[in-house]
């Protein structure tokens, strides 16, 4: 149940493309915990940052209230937010002596959610806003004609603007399952409770274990090209059957 | 909702509309100065004129796409149902099945009727064998019928046509006119804008003629055809340049 | 529409990994300790924790950082436990109401490692004093953790003993924890200091090598320190006892010293000299 337990076969390997492929082949006990956390983490994250993201920056793009300005360059500027702010700024709302320290949720993969909603977050609801304000200048005229109020027709433009939020969320997935930074301070990188493929990483590493890093790099960007490559396939065959 | 009588018609009082003094501004122009017109009974009414003489933000404005800077706009016998069909069609990037179920389905349709009802009025505009094609890439023609298939399903006491043949060949031309003669029998208030002579005078039971935002002439279709008022009617008639 | 299915069923997927998230939490008792980088990273844990829990059914969760973030972990109450290797200042800890309890558990050593051409001298040198004097007046490169851990505070008081002040262009502050600043310093074939249970298990060594060992100075204590239960009282302070207790136990005591890498053993306990 650790890194350090991944593999002992692996760890005589000098190539780090060797270990990577020794890792996969052997099916790590360690390494499928490892990869399972992560992916678990991720995704609960991009999930949550889509179902909150996406509603958001609809609403954005379709009213213009008095401080949207202001929310749109905050949501821009957020994009660039460094993951050990983020990480710290959570670490310190849920530790015990922070405003959330009562749900005792330091220290767990909820945390790492959490600071990776944080992260993705703007990400989402900035690229949602602009993609789906072109769209709302294209059918405006067509739904209010419907007598559609706005509120409903937020629905039916992310809908129809789904393949481009596919790439805006595959974007954030992309940044959730590549930080370390946030997911190191709001998670401890706890052995076997909150060590996901990025902590790992960086654990090997300061042991100087780098071949095995690298393996578990490799491992790692195979899966996030793995997922992207299974999203494109279906947001094109999808766009080639409507257009 | 109420009901949308497909096979027995419209039985509606006819919807009449009233423009009181109605100006609209943009950026400080004025493009529609003082309007004062009543639409009433169930004929076809083509509003014509030059390019720029506010013929589609007058229908935009009794349509209720766009509010007047002054004056009112009223329908002394009460809002009737409408639908608009625009130069450029706005389809949503669906199947056109689908773009006629999503219109049922705002409009309240029980989800089990709404695939009958849509494949009916596809078969109705000659689309059925289309059905399932992405209604984005369907030809100019084929998406302008689809647009007006999609606004006989809202079954409207008035349709507005905003240029809907502008863009099309002679035989699409022909399938739009004849859907309006349609929707004309159903009882439909037809409220059209062209600038195509030889249309008006297939179609127009009246005509309102606009000039440079200003409504110069509203008279019975034989009237503007063969004795317009005005000199700026007299010379659009005869097919010269106005501006 | 069979892609609102199947975004649907994505969703559904999607969803119920979450679901489960929540759900698979281990129902094992657990304490989370703060500790040292130096304790997980030679292996120590992995070694002793199995026999912790086979003797009392806790599960130690252990959140390794530099020796200052894990006091500051603690005095935010987010630490049910502390192992750290900064005895002046888990001193301060307890006196400062944040510990009840602080005991010796075990040592280790640090060590001077340097390139293997040792471009200062520094072998032969007779005492700490001398090999550092000789690193700084040859303004040969040295690697600082320089972030407050328990290896920085025991080199900075080293060099304040041999009266040097450590500045200039060779002493390089890279406020790094012992794993990054090895790496570092062996790509820059720099001077540096690391207790020995890292540098042991450490596998990028490259040129580094350990140039001077062994003076009385260089003794690294740890100590586990019992966080005050009238301070922080939804702490798990029962479950932390038995840890306390235990690690300076002869159960303990004999787990830390049966851990050996490449047969060297790299703690030893002495719980005893407290």
């Amino acid at each position: 149940m650790s890194t350090s337990g991944i593999t002992d076969s692996a760890l005589h390997n000098d190539s780090a493309l060797h270990t990577a492929l020794a890792l996969v082949i052997d099916m790590d006990p360690a390494l499928v915990d490892i990869v399972t956390l992560s992916l678990r983490v991720s995704l609960s994250a991009v999930l949550a940052a889509a179902l909150i993201g996406l509603p958001l920056g609809a609403a954005l793009a379709l009213w213009r209230l008095p401080g949207r300005g202001v929310v749109i360059v905050a949501l821009n500027a957020l994009m660039g937010l460094p993951p050990v702010v983020a990480g710290l700024g959570v670490y310190l709302l849920l530790s015990r002596a922070g405003p959330l320290g009562e749900l005792g949720l330091l220290f767990t993969p909820s945390a790492m959610i959490i600071a990776q909603v944080v992260l993705v977050l703007p990400i989402i609801a900035a690229l949602a806003r602009q993609l789906v304000e072109e769209l709302w200048g294209e059918y405006r005229e067509q739904l209010s004609s419907f007598g559609l109020s706005r509120a409903r027709a937020i629905p039916t433009l992310l809908w129809d603007a789904r393949f481009g939020l596919i790439t805006v969320v595959l974007a954030g997935f992309g940044r959730a399952s590549a930080e370390v930074g946030a997911v190191l301070i709001v998670g401890g990188n706890i052995d076997g409770v909150t060590r996901v493929m990025t902590t790992a990483i960086a654990l090997e590493t300061s042991k100087g274990n780098l071949p095995l890093a690298l393996g578990l790099g490799i491992v790692l960007l195979s899966l996030v090209a793995l997922i992207n490559g299974a999203a494109y396939i279906i947001g094109e065959t999808a766009r080639r059957r409507l257009g | 909702m109420s009901d949308m009588s497909m096979a027995i018609g419209i039985e509606a009082p006819p919807a009449g509309l009233a423009m009181e003094s109605v100006s609209f501004d943009h950026r400080g122009q004025a493009l529609l100065h003082d309007v004062t017109l009543t639409l009433s009974g169930a004929g076809k009414t083509l509003i014509m004129g030059p390019n720029g003489a506010g013929k589609s933000l007058l229908m935009r404005l009794a349509h209720g796409l766009l509010q007047p800077s002054r004056g009112q706009i009223r329908w002394p016998n009460g809002q009737p149902r409408q639908a608009m069909v625009f130069q450029r069609p706005v389809l949503l990037r669906r199947s056109a099945l689908a773009n006629l179920t999503y219109t049922l389905k705002i409009n309240g349709e029980p989800r089990a009727k709404r695939r009958a009802k849509a494949m009916e009025a596809l078969q109705r505009f000659g689309l059925a064998a289309l059905a399932k094609r992405p209604a984005r890439v369907l030809s100019g023609g084929e998406q302008q019928r689809l647009a007006l298939a999609r606004a006989w399903l809202i079954g409207p006491e008035v349709l507005f046509l905003d240029e809907p043949t502008a863009a099309l060949d002679p035989a699409a031309i022909k399938a739009v006119e004849d859907a309006i003669e349609d929707f004309h029998r159903r009882g439909t208030r037809i409220v059209m804008t062209s600038h195509d002579l030889h249309q008006a005078r297939r179609l127009a039971d009246e005509v309102i003629f606009l000039c440079s935002g200003r409504l110069v002439e509203h008279s019975k279709a034989e009237t503007f055809f063969s004795a317009p008022c005005t000199a700026e009617a007299q010379a659009f008639v005869k097919g010269e340049l106005v501006w | 529409m069979r892609y609102r299915i199947l975004s649907l069923a994505a969703l559904g997927l999607i969803g119920s990994t979450l679901t489960t998230a929540a759900l698979a939490q281990d129902d094992a008792p657990f304490i989370t300790l703060a500790s040292t980088t130096s304790t997980e990273q030679s292996g120590l844990f992995e070694s002793i924790l199995p026999k912790f829990k086979e003797d009392s059914g806790i599960d130690v969760r252990v959140v390794a950082v530099g020796t200052g973030q894990a006091f500051e972990i603690a005095r935010r109450g987010d630490a049910d436990s502390l192992l750290v290797h900064d005895t002046n200042g888990e001193k301060r800890f307890v006196d400062e109401g944040y510990g009840s309890e602080r005991q010796n558990v075990m040592y280790n050593d640090f060590v001077i490692l340097g390139p293997d051409s040792d471009p200062a001298g520094v072998r032969g040198s007779k005492d700490i004093e001398q090999a550092l004097t000789r690193i700084a007046e040859a303004e040969e490169p040295f690697a600082s953790r320089g972030d407050d851990s328990g290896t920085n505070r025991a080199e900075l008081r080293l060099w304040d003993a041999a009266d040097i002040e450590p500045s200039g262009e060779w002493y390089r502050e890279l406020g790094s924890g012992m794993g990054p600043t090895l790496n570092t310093a062996a790509g820059m074939d720099a001077y540096v200091m690391s207790d020995r249970a890292t540098w042991v298990a450490f596998q990028n060594p490259q040129n580094l090598d350990i140039v001077f060992e062994g003076d009385e100075a260089l003794f690294n204590q740890y100590g586990s320190i019992l966080i005050s239960e009238e301070r922080f009282p939804d702490l798990k302070h029962d479950l932390a006892e038995q840890w306390h207790n235990w690690l300076t136990s002869d159960e303990g005591q004999e787990a830390i010293a049966d851990y050996s890498l490449d047969g060297q053993q790299l703690f030893f306990p002495n719980a005893d000299d407290s």
